[in-house]
């Protein structure tokens, strides 16, 4: 299991704003051992937010997001002590989820 | 997840049951799932017609936020934000990447279409930034100088 992801929101102006930062390799498949062997290529495909149960964001992802990717996105309409939550799969089936409140 | 469940799912044993039974459409798949031909594509050409967005008309309104050179191709910040109105998502492509497809947003109403992450960039590139809003694809391109690539091992 993959670690924590650290996301921080932020309710200014009845906008939320919402920074995800996630723990991946993003491994792309292009890049060789120091034995000359490819690495196979293991990275986050998908990406969903939701807050309240409702997707505010979802996005799809290939190899070149970088290592430890970062996310930042808003929407309106969030208040103080709602749930967002944030899931992520990678190509091999490997999937996680963290929850953060807005606060 | 066990294995002999995920054989299954790869085989597509259980998005057929779920088509059948009517509980999922394809158009829904299209419009959720991974776009494995677009991000395979190994040119812009190839992407943008495997995301159907091969007309896009260039666009003054979308704005791409990076810098211009950037000294670690490992990590490039990199935001878009769209000022078109009815944006229903976003898409980053990196012209000289093996494949130029690195990520699509989706934004729901109520969500600004303003997003922000961190690429991978080979080399120095053009970066393009592709909206689709009340149905229509829009572009716009900015080129990102790469010091050190960030691609090799």
């Amino acid at each position: 299991m993959a670690d924590p992801m650290r996301i921080r929101v932020a309710l200014r102006d009845g906008v939320t704003n919402v920074r995800i930062l996630m723990s991946h390799e993003m491994e792309t498949g292009q890049r060789k051992d120091s034995a000359g062997n490819l690495v196979p290529a293991h990275y986050i495909r998908s990406v969903t937010a939701t807050h309240q149960g409702k997707t505010v964001l979802s996005a799809q992802w290939g190899p070149a997001v970088a290592k430890n990717p970062f996310l930042e996105f808003s929407f309106k309409g969030g208040q103080k002590g709602d749930k967002i939550v944030v899931t992520w799969e990678d190509n091999k089936g490997d999937k996680r989820s963290d929850e953060a409140s807005i606060n | 997840m066990n294995r002999s469940r995920r054989n299954a799912l790869k085989t597509g044993g259980v998005l057929a049951l779920l088509l059948a039974a009517g509980i999922v459409r394809p158009g829904d798949l299209r419009a959720q799932g991974w776009n494995q031909t677009a991000f395979e594509g190994k040119t812009l050409a190839d992407a943008m017609r495997a995301l159907g967005a091969q007309g896009a008309v260039p666009s003054t309104a979308i704005e791409i936020k990076a810098p211009e050179i950037a000294e670690n191709g490992a990590v490039v910040p990199v935001g878009v934000e769209s000022r078109l109105p009815g944006t229903q998502s976003i898409t980053l492509l990196i012209e000289k990447n093996p494949q130029p497809l690195t990520a699509s947003f989706d934004i729901p109403a109520g969500t600004e279409p303003n997003v922000s992450t961190r690429v991978k960039m080979g080399q120095s590139s053009d970066v393009y930034a592709l909206v689709k809003a009340d149905g229509k694809f829009y572009v716009a391109k900015k080129e990102i100088k790469i010091t050190l690539g960030g691609c090799g091992g």
